[in-house]
């Protein structure tokens, strides 16, 4: 079981972007461990894994789900805020390019404005991923993808996105 | 495009790729031994050399790749002749003089990849 870090996904434009949301609540026991001045803070690097599932799906698509899609790199990573029990986050992946090697992708991360449905932008983060089978030359990897696992079926299900994995 | 403005936009690209300081971009330095690119960064700097000069660049064109896979041109970790010649053919952007009089060991061929390297690389791409 990995610890998926987005709850689900609200947007998807095929081979382009795909945007998903993240609930941040304090019945996540890391927050209880993570604090600033006494105030729960959601670590940024968590807010990274965040990213790099959204966009690790979205480079995951474009081969339906054929490559196994490594994070490789935190090519550029900034926050302006924190964030805390109760923010919505919303992290927008987009995809600058793509090869057979693997794929770099430019992102943002906006947060719901308290008591509205505007969002402001808080930071942006761009990521390089590995197609591993055509990177790591010599090593042999399991024939499954292990990396688009069970919870991204069903993250992908809940977002009627299911019949890329069966494809 | 002159080879200064090919350097100074390279320059740019490694700055970006790498996060290193424009001053630390010389000639001769080598993007691995110098500069501290991994493996991925060489994807990243593929991309981003795509993205500035506009033009395509296949797997394995710029830097090497799949050498040890071959025992015709990799043998006891050692590139061969024949090797030496497929890569000069091939990566004529890259000067393999020094490295073909030494030990010829494959582990530090990325070594030779220098900031002048993909400024060649560049020029000749753009020359058609």
């Amino acid at each position: 079981m990995r610890w998926l870090w987005i709850d689900c996904i609200i947007e998807y434009e095929p081979d382009q972007r795909l945007v998903a949301i993240k609930n941040v609540s304090l019945a996540e026991e890391h927050l209880h461990d993570h604090l600033v001045d006494d105030k729960p803070i959601m670590p940024f690097s968590l807010m990274i894994e965040g990213m790099a599932q959204t966009a690790g799906i979205l480079v995951g698509s474009v081969t339906r789900f054929k490559e196994k899609v490594i994070l490789a790199k935190i090519t550029r990573a900034s926050l302006d805020c924190d964030v805390t029990a109760g923010d919505t986050l919303r992290y927008d992946a987009n995809i600058d390019r793509i090869d057979d090697g693997g794929a770099a992708t430019v992102g943002s991360i906006d947060r719901r404005v308290p008591g509205g449905d505007a969002w402001e932008r808080i930071g942006k983060i761009e990521l390089m991923f590995s197609h591993i089978d055509n990177n790591m030359s010599g090593i042999s990897f399991p024939k499954h993808n292990f990396v688009f696992s069970d919870n991204f079926k069903m993250i992908l299900d809940t977002a009627g996105l299911g019949e890329l994995l069966d494809n | 495009m002159s080879r200064d403005d090919i350097f100074e936009k390279i320059q740019e690209v490694l700055d970006d790729a790498l996060g290193v300081d424009e001053d630390e971009v010389t000639p001769n330095a080598s993007l691995t031994a110098d500069l501290g690119a991994e493996s991925i960064d060489f994807l990243d700097i593929v991309f981003r050399i795509e993205k500035m000069f506009d033009f395509k660049i296949s797997q394995g064109e710029l830097f090497p790749e799949g050498l040890t896979e071959n025992e015709e041109w990799v043998h006891d970790g050692k590139l061969t002749d024949s090797g030496l010649v497929m890569l000069r053919e091939r990566m004529t952007h890259v000067n393999f003089d020094n490295f073909a009089d030494g030990d010829r060991d494959v582990s530090t061929i990325g070594d030779l990849i220098t900031v002048n390297s993909l400024v060649n690389f560049v020029e000749l791409k753009l020359a058609g």
